[in-house]
């Protein structure tokens, strides 16, 4: 398995604060706007975004997590039956901007459930999408993101994983690249 | 782990304790999902689940109708009144003959015990024991212990005496299998002739003084006496069974603790239990009730995980 870093911990902080200046400009103070993690590792992303925007804004920032499991197209179609992380939205999401948030988009199907799952919570004014890595041209549905740290072109057989300093000890963002003769 | 060792749940007794950790965990995000405006997922959109039921129940018929329907699941409905059981159709025949309209799960209460397990070596589904019998009511123990877990934290180390008709109650047996697999302490309860003979066997203390027995746990499950099952009379009268073995507000006050009330319903106000204990703040009776349609939800989701798609 080769390893290649595609963000590291200096670009890492830098499209955080990035993201962070994208989604003031949209949002202004964030008295209507909420932002929900998907589980598990949307979660990650969205309590970073908080920190940061907290500190720019100097006020709280409304913040959630939505677990999309019971919503996924392929229950009975894995091997194994996934186990639910937790949903922790205690707030109304009715008449909201939503930015529902998570780490890698991928085919795009995560975001389908979790707009699935989201409506189970009311009726938003407006949902959007930020996700720190796009990995463009891979996508089932016809999904995109409004808010995007870094697009990468990979192939199917390749992984991405993103890295925290609060869990993994850094920041950073690494390919994953089967070697050719396996 | 994240699948369950049992294709079927037929009893507690051949769940492992993982097993039922795994339904817990997955009963909590269930009990977070019917909290939500709209308390409805779309997991089992494609399953269809037929409730047999061939013995009267109101709690457990409603709480399996809203546990499928609450995963998007088709229910069909059916009771021994109105079917052709009493026309002389055998157990078998009739489920063949609901299982050629294409069900997929099959949730049943029958009079006879092991009529589940029998069931379940015989089709081609998925079976939930529903009660059988005197045998035992799975569900129920295991939303039982559920609560009680989410009152104390845990059920590890935990007393509990169950106490009332344990001769011919299936909870009880359930109940006794599932919180000694959780590493609880369990205590029975009530008059000798209520007591099954050997039930020491099992790992449980006997005690036929209520006082004492209180005394002695965190929590009391109060069970009903089940005319209906008794061929003979086991007591002199009810009011007597009521004097020794009832719990009112006045023994509950004087107990050097508080302890937690249980009851899997239905009460009968007055006679095992008072009202005001059923309705004061130790009691978890109707806790049990909300518990109990999520953690169904959970053994029917997990059950379903496992069902082959054709």
């Amino acid at each position: 398995m080769e390893k290649q870093v595609i963000l590291n911990s200096r670009h890492f902080e830098l499209t955080i604060k990035r993201l962070c200046h994208q989604l003031i400009e949209s949002h202004n103070d964030f008295s209507e706007s909420v932002l929900i993690g998907l589980q598990p590792r949307g979660v990650n992303v969205v309590s970073r975004l908080k920190k940061e925007l907290e500190q720019v804004l100097d006020h709280d920032v409304i913040c959630g997590n939505l677990d999309i499991t019971f919503y996924r197209d392929d229950f009975r179609r894995r091997e194994k039956p996934l186990i639910p992380s937790a949903t922790n939205i205690d707030f109304v999401i009715e008449g909201k901007k939503v930015i529902l948030v998570d780490d890698v988009l991928y085919t795009g199907r995560t975001i389908r459930s979790g707009l699935d799952a989201l409506l189970a919570f009311g009726r938003p004014q407006k949902v959007e999408l930020l996700t720190l890595i796009d990995r463009r041209f891979r996508r089932d549905l016809p999904i995109q993101a409004d808010y995007v740290g870094k697009s990468v072109d990979t192939l199917i057989s390749e992984r991405v994983l993103v890295e925290w300093k609060e869990i993994d000890g850094e920041d950073k963002v690494v390919l994953y690249t089967p070697d050719t003769n396996e | 782990m994240n699948n369950l060792s049992v294709e079927h749940l037929t009893g507690i007794n051949d769940l492992t304790r993982e097993d039922i950790e795994l339904i817990f965990k997955t009963a909590d995000s269930f009990k977070e999902v019917i909290n939500r405006p709209i308390k409805k997922v779309p997991s089992l959109r494609d399953i269809t689940i037929a409730n047999l039921f061939f013995e009267n129940s109101t709690r457990t018929r409603l709480s399996f109708e809203l546990a499928e329907k609450r995963l998007s699941a088709d229910v069909v409905n059916f009771s021994a009144a109105s079917s052709s059981v009493k026309k002389g159709e055998t157990l078998i025949d009739t489920v063949n003959n609901i299982l050629s309209m294409k069900v997929d799960m099959v949730v049943m209460r029958h009079p006879n015990p092991g009529a589940a397990k029998f069931l379940s070596e015989r089709i081609n589904a998925k079976v939930v024991n529903a009660g059988d019998g005197t045998h035992e009511h799975p569900t129920q123990a295991l939303l039982d212990a559920y609560s009680i877990r989410e009152r104390l934290g845990s059920v590890e180390g935990k007393k509990v005496v169950i106490v009332g008709d344990i001769l011919h109650s299936r909870v009880a047996l359930s109940n006794i299998y599932c919180l000694q697999k959780l590493g609880a302490e369990v205590m029975v309860c009530g008059p000798t002739t209520l007591i099954p003979k050997y039930i020491e066997e099992l790992g449980v203390k006997v005690e036929h003084n209520l006082i004492r027995a209180l005394e002695w746990c965190d929590v009391a499950n109060m069970l009903r006496i089940q005319l209906e099952r008794q061929d003979i009379k086991y007591f002199p009268s009810l009011r007597e069974y009521s004097m020794q073995f009832g719990l009112n507000k006045e023994i509950l006050d004087a107990l050097p603790k508080e302890i937690i009330v249980m009851h899997p319903g239905p009460i009968n106000r007055g006679v095992e239990i008072t009202s005001d204990v059923a309705d004061s703040k130790q009691s978890i009776i109707l806790q049990q009730v909300e518990n109990g349609v999520a953690v169904r939800m959970a053994v029917i989701y997990l059950l379903a995980a496992k069902i082959e798609r054709q």
